[in-house]
């Protein structure tokens, strides 16, 4: 497979960029940002991408989904990430439906469909602490009857006091750092015991601490295996980690258009700034590197649609490139546009707020250069 | 020929296996290790010897390039497996050579039939070794001053001048060069010229770099006939020709070589280094480098595979090749940057048959030319800045 858009691809594409920019440009953030939103996302905006098909994106056809693949998923992502949108889409249709289908059973029966059409959001449960490592999950799941007993807490959780359901990372053996001993259950909202405490983040997304209090579930309530739900997280980190690098993409992209636009108008000196070598040479410097990261992402996704072993190394070399190319990118446009890149009014620094947050997301650039160190056995 | 990718992986894999000696497939260790053909080439072994004739009687020494000028005639797919699977298996390259590299692209799209019949077949074959004429000692970034000139003599030109870090002069066979025919016409003055280098008034003197080896001469023409039927594309418009070329040495630099393979450095130096007992290097700090180092690696060498896939199928912004060549040299000199650290005092020997003749710290300071010859780094993100991303105030 060829590293560039098929035509398939690019309809998508076409499809999926004047949508977004249309539906969600960056105003949208604004509004709901400036109104206090309590949801975090737009709900009727939701039902337009489940319209568009775009929930469903990775969802197969039997479950009423498009059963397209990571490198399509990726292309929602970047005009998501372009317009800074706020949407459940990173959480629920590319890291939620890669855990479910991975695992099979019940409960990707159950929610598999309701993710294409629109009718379920999904929040994932995987850090218990500010700085990610999924191992080391503590959150106590004990039999109990029938089914489990779940006590802990976990944070940095988006959409977790809004979601319908939470794939929840739990330790049902082993002990906390080991993949082993971990079990994934699906924990719907509202269960006894289970709340919220939504916290506004720095790039006005919501992300909660959620507490479990002897959270009672079903035994049919494990995604996967008990003890092996480190085979159903390793698919949904996997999505998650290189879906974010899309989006960063998409951020990285904006700030970078923005930017380039803003050295065309704004004159110094009697002279356009975009003149002066200082700066295009920074520019230029920073065009290689996005570009750079953009073919380590579509590198990944295509490994990962291909079920390539190599897919584990590309992932994390996708977050960790696509992470300190997009940082670039925001930072050289805030230096760039000056004085009023300090604005609120001026879109760059949005853009700044949203790439910290999603360079947190499941692994920064330093968790992920480690891995790669580590996945090379060093 | 299998249309089919996989009936065609499985061809190449079986001939490989056939004929890949396995001395072959180890790492090119020192210079003699990579076969540069020509004249007087000495093949260091006969699985040297072996290797390139076996290739290049399948045309596998430029896989690409249409039979009769002695390729495979793989389409670009095809190319991708063939050398996807040479990877696989660790396979040096059979030949290197700037008549594959840099004239041959050139004859190919400027060339006449006849002259591709005439001169690609020896270059697939590695019988002639070519050498580029192209930086003069007052003409470096701005190349277009060049001065050499060659005089019209009716049926030839007679060059004087002098040209400057020609890889390999002292070694080549043949020069491509850019000489001035025209001195009223800065940019269409200049006519791509071949000619043999041991025409009388041909003289080369290698020159002493900092790593202590001489790949670049001096190279100067004393009254040196040249028969004017000895030039592609149009006289006068070599520029275009060599814009061309340039254009495509960056896509070489960028297509594999320069850093851009997936060996991880960290796991090279891990012996030497050493590990704790966590497996991971001991110097936390050079392993955090390596690391950052690998990732940025592994991120190219998916540039250097989209880069290719969209170059060939015209999808790549003319430019882009710019932004190939800035970013494989800066990461190879940040390679060997690492090589260094990694093998602490002992690669700072310089002769002792321990560091095989000084290897590491001579090709480390050789890179540090990587991002000077062929368009420096600034003169790369200049391009970058005004093609590709339209900056103001060309």
């Amino acid at each position: 497979m060829p590293l560039y858009h098929n035509d398939e691809q690019a309809m998508l594409r076409d499809s999926a960029a004047p949508f977004i920019a249309d539906a969600a440009p960056v105003s949208h953030l604004r509004s709901l940002r400036d109104s206090g939103d309590a949801t975090g996302f737009s709900r009727d905006l939701w039902k337009q991408f489940a319209e568009m098909g775009f929930a469903g994106i990775l969802v197969g056809e039997e479950h009423g989904g498009m059963g397209l693949g990571h490198a399509e998923a990726g292309i929602v992502l970047e005009e998501i990430g372009r317009n800074l949108t706020p949407s459940p889409f990173l959480s629920t249709s590319v890291a939620a439906v890669s855990a479910l289908k991975a695992a099979g059973g019940a409960q990707a029966a159950q929610w598999l469909p309701r993710v294409a059409t629109g009718d379920a959001i999904i929040a994932l449960a995987i850090d218990e602490k500010p700085r990610h490592g999924p191992e080391g999950s503590a959150l106590a799941a004990t039999r109990a009857g029938n089914g489990f007993k779940l006590n802990g807490q976990k944070c940095f959780v988006l959409s977790g006091h809004v979601a319908d359901m939470l794939l929840v990372l739990a330790r049902t053996g082993g002990s906390a750092g080991e993949s082993d001993g971990l079990t994934l259950f699906a924990v719907p909202q509202g269960a006894a015991g289970l709340s919220a405490d939504p916290r506004l983040l720095v790039d006005a997304s919501l992300a909660s601490h959620m507490r479990f209090d002897d959270v009672t579930v079903d035994a049919d309530a494990v995604v996967g295996e008990v003890d092996a739900g480190w085979d159903a997280v390793k698919p949904l980190l996997a999505a998650a980690r290189t879906g974010a690098a899309a989006e960063m993409i998409g951020v990285g992209q904006g700030a970078m258009d923005l930017t380039m636009d803003y050295l065309k108008q704004r004159k110094q000196f009697g002279r356009l700034i975009g003149e002066f070598q200082a700066l295009q040479h920074r520019a230029a410097h920073l065009y290689s590197e996005m570009e750079i990261a953009r073919a380590s992402v579509m590198k990944a996704q295509q490994l990962l649609d291909e079920g390539d072993a190599g897919a584990e190394l590309m992932v994390s070399v996708a977050k960790a490139k696509a992470g300190r190319a997009t940082n670039l990118a925001v930072r050289e446009g805030v230096q760039m546009h000056g004085g009023i890149g300090m604005t609120d009014e001026y879109d760059i620094g949005l853009y700044m707020k949203r790439d910290r947050a999603l360079a947190e997301f499941m692994g920064d650039v330093h968790y992920h250069i480690d891995r790669v160190a580590r996945l090379n056995g060093y | 020929m299998s249309e089919n990718l996989d009936d065609f992986r499985v061809e190449v894999r079986a001939w490989l296996a056939a004929n890949c000696p396995d001395e072959m497939r180890k790492p090119a260790n020192e210079e003699g290790d990579i076969c540069w053909g020509g004249r007087n080439w000495v093949f260091k072994n006969d699985a040297q010897r072996d290797w390139l004739h076996a290739c290049a009687a399948k045309g596998y020494t430029v896989p690409d390039w249409p039979k009769a000028y002695g390729g495979a005639g793989l389409s670009a797919q095809q190319t991708k497996v063939f050398r996807s699977e040479m990877a696989r298996i660790g396979a040096r390259a059979p030949l290197s050579s700037f008549g594959i590299w840099m004239l041959g692209p050139a004859l190919l799209h400027f060339g006449t039939e006849e002259q591709k019949l005439h001169y690609l077949p020896p270059i697939a074959r590695g019988e002639i070794r070519w050498c580029q004429g192209y930086s003069e000692p007052g003409s470096g970034s701005d190349l277009v001053s060049l001065q050499s000139f060659g005089e019209d003599k009716g049926d030839h030109w007679q060059v004087n001048g002098s040209k400057i870090w020609t890889s390999y002069a002292d070694k080549a066979d043949w020069i491509f060069a850019l000489i001035r025919t025209d001195k009223a016409n800065k940019y269409q003055g200049i006519t791509f010229m071949l000619f043999d280098m041991a025409s009388p008034g041909v003289s080369t003197k290698p020159i002493l770099l900092i790593s202590g080896n001489s790949p670049f001469c001096e190279t100067f023409f004393d009254n040196v006939a040249v028969p004017k039927t000895q030039y592609i594309g149009e006289v006068n418009r070599g520029w275009d020709v060599a814009k061309y070329l340039l254009g495509h040495e960056r896509e070489m630099i960028s297509g594999g070589g320069a850093g851009g393979d997936m060996v991880s450095i960290g796991a090279l130096y891990a012996q030497a280094i050493g590990k704790n007992a966590a497996g991971e290097l001991d110097d936390p700090v050079l392993r955090a480098e390596m690391a950052a180092f690998d990732t940025d690696v592994f991120a190219f060498r998916a540039m250097g595979e989209r880069f290719m896939d969209m170059w060939k199928t015209g999808r790549a912004h003319p430019a882009s090749s710019n932004m190939m060549k800035y970013a494989g040299t800066e990461l190879n000199k940040r390679r060997h940057e690492l090589v260094m650290s990694g093998a602490g005092s002992a690669g700072l020997e310089w002769d002792s048959a321990d560091s095989k003749g000084g290897s590491k710290p001579r090709g480390w300071l050789r890179t540090k030319a990587n991002s000077i010859e062929g368009g420096t780094s600034e003169v790369m993100l200049n391009v970058i800045a005004k093609r590709i991303l339209d900056l103001p105030g060309a």
